[in-house]
């Protein structure tokens, strides 16, 4: 990560310099992921014991059959989506709070999963006839980046005049996007045949119970390439954040900073919609607790929202597949009952945000 | 040094800006009276490269404004716009910051511990780097904006030689800061730089200026020393009020007096 070499010489100890916590946020984030991913394997109807689980990963012939069996093909892949659908989704969250300069905007809610999602039942439906099974696998992924991106630079083209990106108007044009491709979604349920009605319904909800190695092996490539064109230009949403022009005065290529933003945070919650249905509230609520304590630095806020996305979605994870065992409850749910209310908060705590 | 040259612009079929040019040199304060909707801001963005302008050109040292790239012109040049609106609890420490970063990426921490202080200082903020910025005044805000502004230019070009375009950068602020942003601009212009401002207050115009620009309906009426073109008929052309203009025997400079119009 770049973030950390490039400052870290500078400025400890300087009031109103939160860049020294934010480095000590970012271990302290990325020691709990670990913890909690061995938790998350540890947990199950087999529980295992945390020497077992490292052993599994690490040694695999030093521990039992059926442990290791347990651990590499339920899982860790299981926990390894956990880690990337709750990182790409924090972190498409942060990167269009950036973008919009607004700490409202979230893939769920201004309607660019519901774009993604479109796109993905599309291919279910459509994809298989047209394109053959064999290609599904890549077909999911690239449909719903393409319905992400398509509602993403709808929604910025709506919301922005002159520079200017109006929170009301997002708002309302996320509202409108979103019904617009649920009708869509409606129309394509209407269509579907009743095993295609099944694998639909996964979409609704959101859930990680499709965790395979082929789906991770699928989906790594496009989340790293959307990270990356998030970090790329990480410093320049803290410009941005002042208002368009000032960013330009201040060197940061405008244009260029919000196109790959819009790619990336196509890319992120295109793919984590395309293996895991729609999760929402993960993109508003991490970046909003991490701005409490190391403040908005989008160049520290970024690695460490993906971070604590990681670990909540594993966290969440675990919940789901505990509470209600042997069945299991959806994980979308989960993060709806939390992210929800918190949501809600946001908006009591810090009403001139939403001045309409 | 900045030169605008017979510049036009319209907004829809609204001519903003008629044959307009202005030079701005280093080591010169220059600036900009005119009511509302003359063309001020306007010609400000123009130089800014903000707006590109349907006729004329802008070039800064003899280069095309817009053949220069941005990281550059954010060395060569500081810019304050009016009001900004911020939904991030930023420090003043953070957002002052990102001056001294601007076109350079992360500065050392020597460099930030020299600077950062002297401007909150010149501002009249000292001690203010860990307050967030949304809890301020919009007075403070304004100047927290400015420290900004300032911490841009010195650390673009360290040997003084950048440009200030501030747009209206007193307008919030008591007569106390007011001046004291002013002798902050006339330090830097004594310095070396060069400085663009606009302003509203015909009496701080003309005590600060080295060369005042009068505006009307998009096109520069006079422009000189405060004490060639800043008379009654000059008044009474652009603002359309009478105000009779004498010396101010302490700074030797022209001093229009306030009197209920009709």
């Amino acid at each position: 990560m770049t973030v950390l070499d490039t400052s870290i010489k500078e400025t400890v100890g300087i009031a109103g310099d939160r860049s020294h916590r934010a480095k000590l946020a970012l271990i302290g984030l990325g020691v709990l992921l670990t913890l909690t991913c061995i938790a998350s394997i540890m947990t199950g109807p087999v529980p295992l014991t945390a020497g077992t689980v490292v052993k599994a990963i690490f040694t695999p012939e030093a521990v039992e059959l059926r442990d290791q069996a347990i651990v590499w093909s339920v899982r860790l892949p299981r926990t390894l989506l956990a880690v990337l659908v709750g990182g790409a989704l924090a972190f498409s969250g942060a990167l269009l709070q950036g973008l919009f300069r607004n700490p409202l905007a979230d893939p769920g809610i201004i309607g660019v999963s519901a774009g993604a999602s479109f796109a993905a039942i599309t291919a279910i439906v459509l994809g298989e006839a047209l394109f053959g099974a064999a290609a599904m696998l890549y077909l999911l992924p690239v449909g719903a980046f393409f319905g992400g991106l398509v509602a993403t630079i709808c929604l910025y083209l709506i919301a922005t005049r002159r520079g200017r990106t109006s929170i009301a108007t997002m708002l309302l044009g996320g509202i409108a996007i979103a019904a617009l491709m649920m009708a869509g979604t409606g129309i394509l349920i209407f269509m579907s045949n009743d095993q295609q009605l099944r694998e639909l319904t996964f979409w609704s909800l959101g859930s990680l119970g499709g965790a395979s190695w082929p789906k991770i092996i699928v989906t790594t490539p496009f989340i790293i390439i959307g990270l990356l064109l998030g970090f790329a230009f990480s410093g320049g949403f803290n410009a941005l954040a002042l208002g368009e022009s000032e960013a330009r005065h201040l060197g940061i290529p405008v244009q260029i900073l919000k196109r790959t933003s819009i790619v990336a945070v196509a890319l992120l919650t295109g793919t984590a919609v395309a293996v895991s249905g729609t999760i929402g509230f993960v993109g508003i609520v991490v970046p909003h607790l991490l701005r409490l304590f190391i403040g908005p630095d989008h160049r520290f806020l970024l690695p460490a929202s993906l971070l604590l996305g990681a670990v909540l979605l594993v966290g969440a994870d675990m919940v789901s597949r505990t509470i209600v065992s042997p069945a299991e409850l959806p994980i979308g749910i989960v993060t709806a009952m939390l992210g929800a209310p918190f949501f809600l908060w946001i908006l009591l705590r810090n009403r001139s945000l939403v001045d309409l | 040094m900045f030169t605008a040259d017979h510049i036009s612009l319209r907004y829809g079929a609204r001519p903003v800006l008629s044959d307009v040019s202005l030079t701005l040199a280093r080591g010169e304060l220059v600036i900009i009276l005119g009511p509302n909707g003359a063309g001020k801001s306007t010609l400000l963005k123009v130089l800014t490269g903000d707006l590109q302008p349907e006729q004329g050109s802008v070039s800064f040292d003899g280069r095309p404004l817009a053949r220069i790239p941005l990281d550059e012109l954010a060395r060569e040049r500081a810019v304050l716009s009016q009001s900004m609106g911020l939904n991030f609890p930023f420090t003043v420490f953070e957002i002052v910051r990102l001056g001294l970063e601007a076109g350079r990426g992360s500065l050392s921490r020597a460099e930030v511990q020299r600077l950062l202080p002297r401007a909150l200082k010149a501002v009249g903020l000292d001690g203010f780097e860990g307050r967030l910025l949304q809890q301020l005044s919009g007075g403070e805000q304004q100047r927290v904006h400015l420290a900004r502004v300032l911490c841009q230019a010195w650390a673009g070009k360290p040997d003084g030689s950048a440009f200030l375009l501030l747009d209206e950068p007193v307008s919030n602020l008591d007569i106390r800061h007011q001046l004291q942003t002013l002798e902050a601009v006339r330090r830097h212009v004594i310095g070396g730089g060069g400085a663009l401002m606009i302003l509203h207050d015909i009496n701080l115009a003309a005590l600060y200026a080295d060369r005042l620009v009068m505006m009307t309906e998009g096109h520069i009426l006079r422009q000189g020393a405060p004490q060639d073109v800043l008379d009654r008929s000059a008044i009474l052309d652009v603002y359309g009020v009478d105000m009779p203009v004498e010396i101010a025997r302490n700074s030797g400079r022209p001093f229009a007096l306030l009197s209920r119009p009709g």
